[in-house]
């Protein structure tokens, strides 16, 4: 065991790419759950943006193209949810687990031909001279773009959220779903913008994952990160900048239990893989007492009539 | 303009007739699906329905019905007692991996003593490994208010990392020449789920799955509990005031589902899987969420659900040596089934009006 193999700069560094899908995902679920809609289906939605983005950035040789199609892989899978809770009003729970079935089987298939296959690499940000900074500049500035994008949409999320009229509606939608709609605001409408977008950042986040974080396609290679960006949304309290907080948490545990590995601590391997999601286990324990932050009609079905 | 409109009650004849309107629409897109992997939509459908009922080797494959029906069933059959209550254990795949690694264990501590004995308390030990794992997401919510989807979920990637090490570690088989994976119970009579009649299929799981449907229609027909499980789904304050525990209820629903998602894995591990390995979990957990929504969470429901879910197992192998139809084509099969049935299940609790809507 040689713990000094560990270069905390790196560590940092590395935390901050392991903990993007996270951070992607859980921001759009952030969203989602805003409007009081409760998806279960983040787990089906990244690996189908894995395997979307995966070939399509094989496919056209573009990372860039190929998140683009996660994107939209993602938020055309999220329809299927919005259509069942939003028009058939089935119940989101079933819904969602549905959705991750269905993704997972969906993505498996499209994977077929992709298997051993290398993706296009994602060039990093050329920052110039700012990523020649001694420590600040390796661990700041020397990353992909989709890991930048990920920060400026938890910002705008925040913003939108906090300061716009576009927010106030999405909130009061997700508040208390009845009096929105006897204000006229169209709830279902809203709620499938809102489903839509969150497919679309889980999307991402798996496409990160398939075309940034391990650089190759496997089945069920999102390996239950989707869960813990849900996990991540309670943790947050449903504050985007919390889950910044959360995902960055989330990613060092990641990263400090694969650098651990590597360096030879006497823990098996297996041991060291569970522990980032025994840990959020206990850390949804921690938070679990204090409900109050939740969207009044989270997970509630909305009909007109009733 | 079409529009919704809520029924005064949830209307019988939907009720039963949404599953099947799923299967035809299920049958109708999966075939869609199969032309577009370029494969004849007809044959394709008959090769998995068919064939394992009526064709050829229909002798072969109708015991594997059985075999494969009886660990959904089994696992089904708990889950719908919670899903009932609005208690949601989504875990039983880890369950099922904790039952068997349980079970299994005892029996490899006795080898290679001969006793009738040992399976008995790997049973036991099975049952006790899913409970156990189950009590963890019931105690953190009853004590704490944790969200059982999550935890239970989450304690699935913990489990398999969990039989991971099992299999290369503590269980290894010491006559394995270093490859993962335990001693074949198979080859060890004294720990072997063997079938019960020959050639049939039916082992230890299948009465056990049997047992436990009489259980479930039993407790939910007559028992003090059976109500409360009802009564919580459908008006959990009305629940309150009749006198049910909430804290209890869950403890027992989570608790009732572990242990028969361990017990199918135990079955399954000692019998038609044989050993300990690193993936001898093939996802009945999650495909047995499937058959509680398509049994309607009746048991009488789930036993057709399971034996269709364990057709379009058994069918998609054939599907896959004789049309060369990739495994993955059924996964996406049983998941689109589950949506029809979410979407169709619209009917039962509303009507479609057709013509204007009029001014409030």
């Amino acid at each position: 065991m040689d713990l000094s193999a560990i270069n905390p700069i790196l560590l940092i560094a590395a935390l901050m790419s392991a903990a993007t899908p996270i951070l992607l995902a859980a921001t759009g679920e952030l969203v989602v759950e805003r409007a009081g809609v409760l998806n279960l289906g983040v787990e089906g939605m990244m690996i189908t943006g894995a395997i979307c983005g995966f070939a399509i950035a094989v496919e056209t040789g573009s990372p860039t193209t190929g998140f683009i199609a996660a994107a939209v892989g993602g938020a055309v899978l999220s329809l299927l949810f919005a259509l069942l809770t939003q028009v058939t009003l089935a119940n989101q729970v079933a819904s969602g687990l549905a959705l991750t079935l269905f993704g997972l089987g969906i993505s498996s298939l499209l994977g077929q031909g992709y298997v051993g296959v290398k993706p296009p690499r994602m060039p990093d940000v050329n920052f110039g001279p700012l990523s020649d900074i001694p420590v600040i500049g390796q661990i700041f500035f020397s990353h992909d773009p989709l890991l930048y994008v990920g920060l400026l949409l938890v910002a705008g999320v925040w913003a939108v959220l906090r300061f716009t009229r576009a927010g106030l509606v999405l909130r009061a939608v997700g508040e208390n779903h009845d009096a929105a709609h006897a204000l006229g605001y169209k709830v279902v409408r809203i709620r499938t913008l809102a489903i839509m977008f969150g497919g679309a950042l889980a999307g991402m986040g798996g496409a990160y994952i398939s075309l940034i974080r391990v650089p190759q396609w496997t089945e069920g290679m999102t390996a239950g990160v989707g869960w813990i960006a849900l996990a991540l949304v309670v943790f947050a309290s449903w504050k985007p900048w919390r889950v910044l907080l959360g995902a960055y948490l989330f990613g060092g545990i990641t990263q400090l239990q694969l650098n651990l590995q590597g360096a030879g601590v006497a823990i098996p391997v297996e041991y060291l893989a569970m522990s980032p999601y025994v840990i959020t286990i206990v850390v949804l324990v921690m938070l679990s007492a204090d409900k109050s932050a939740a969207p009044g009609s989270l997970g509630r079905s909305f009909h007109a009539s009733s | 303009m079409i529009r919704l409109e809520k029924r005064p009650r949830p209307s019988r004849t939907f009720a039963w007739a949404t599953p099947l309107l799923a299967v035809l629409a299920t049958f109708f897109f999966g075939g869609v699906l199969f032309a577009l992997l370029g494969k004849d939509p007809v044959q394709s459908i008959l090769t998995i329905f068919w064939q394992p009922l009526f064709g050829e080797f229909s002798f072969f494959y109708r015991p594997q019905l059985l075999i494969k029906g009886a660990p959904l069933v089994l696992i089904a059959i708990g889950l719908s007692l919670g899903f009932r209550a609005g208690i949601w254990n989504i875990g039983a795949e880890g369950q099922y991996i904790m039952g068997a690694l349980f079970g299994a264990g005892v029996g490899l501590a006795f080898y290679p003593a001969e006793s009738v004995f040992i399976f008995p308390l790997m049973v036991i030990a099975g049952a006790f490994g899913g409970w156990a794992w189950a009590m963890i997401p019931a105690v953190l919510k009853v004590r704490f208010g944790t969200n059982e989807i999550l935890v239970s979920l989450m304690l699935v990637y913990v489990a398999e990392q969990f039989l991971a090490s099992m299999s290369l570690g503590l269980m290894k088989n010491p006559e394995g020449f270093g490859f993962p994976g335990s001693r074949n119970l198979q080859q060890y009579d004294s720990a072997h789920n063997a079938e019960i009649i020959t050639n049939s299929g039916m082992h230890w799981g299948v009465v056990a799955a049997m047992i436990a449907v009489i259980f479930a229609y039993v407790l939910l027909a007559r028992h003090r509990l059976g109500f409360a499980v009802r009564v919580t789904g459908e008006a959990p304050r009305a629940a309150r005031f009749s006198g049910v525990n909430p804290g209890r209820l869950i403890l027992f629903c989570l608790g009732t589902s572990g242990m028969l998602a361990g017990l199918a894995g135990l079955f399954e591990v000692s019998g038609p899987a044989g050993q300990v390995s690193i993936d001898f979990n093939v996802g009945y957990g999650f495909t047995a969420i499937i058959v509680a929504f398509l049994g309607r969470l009746h048991p009488v429901g789930i036993v057709l659900a399971g034996l269709l879910m364990a057709l379009t197992y058994i069918g998609g192998d054939i599907a896959q040596s004789q049309l060369g139809l990739p495994a993955a084509a059924i996964q996406v099969f049983q998941g689109m089934l589950l949506f029809f049935l979410l979407a169709f299940d619209l009917f039962t609790n509303y009507r479609l009006r057709f013509g204007r809507t009029e001014a409030a």
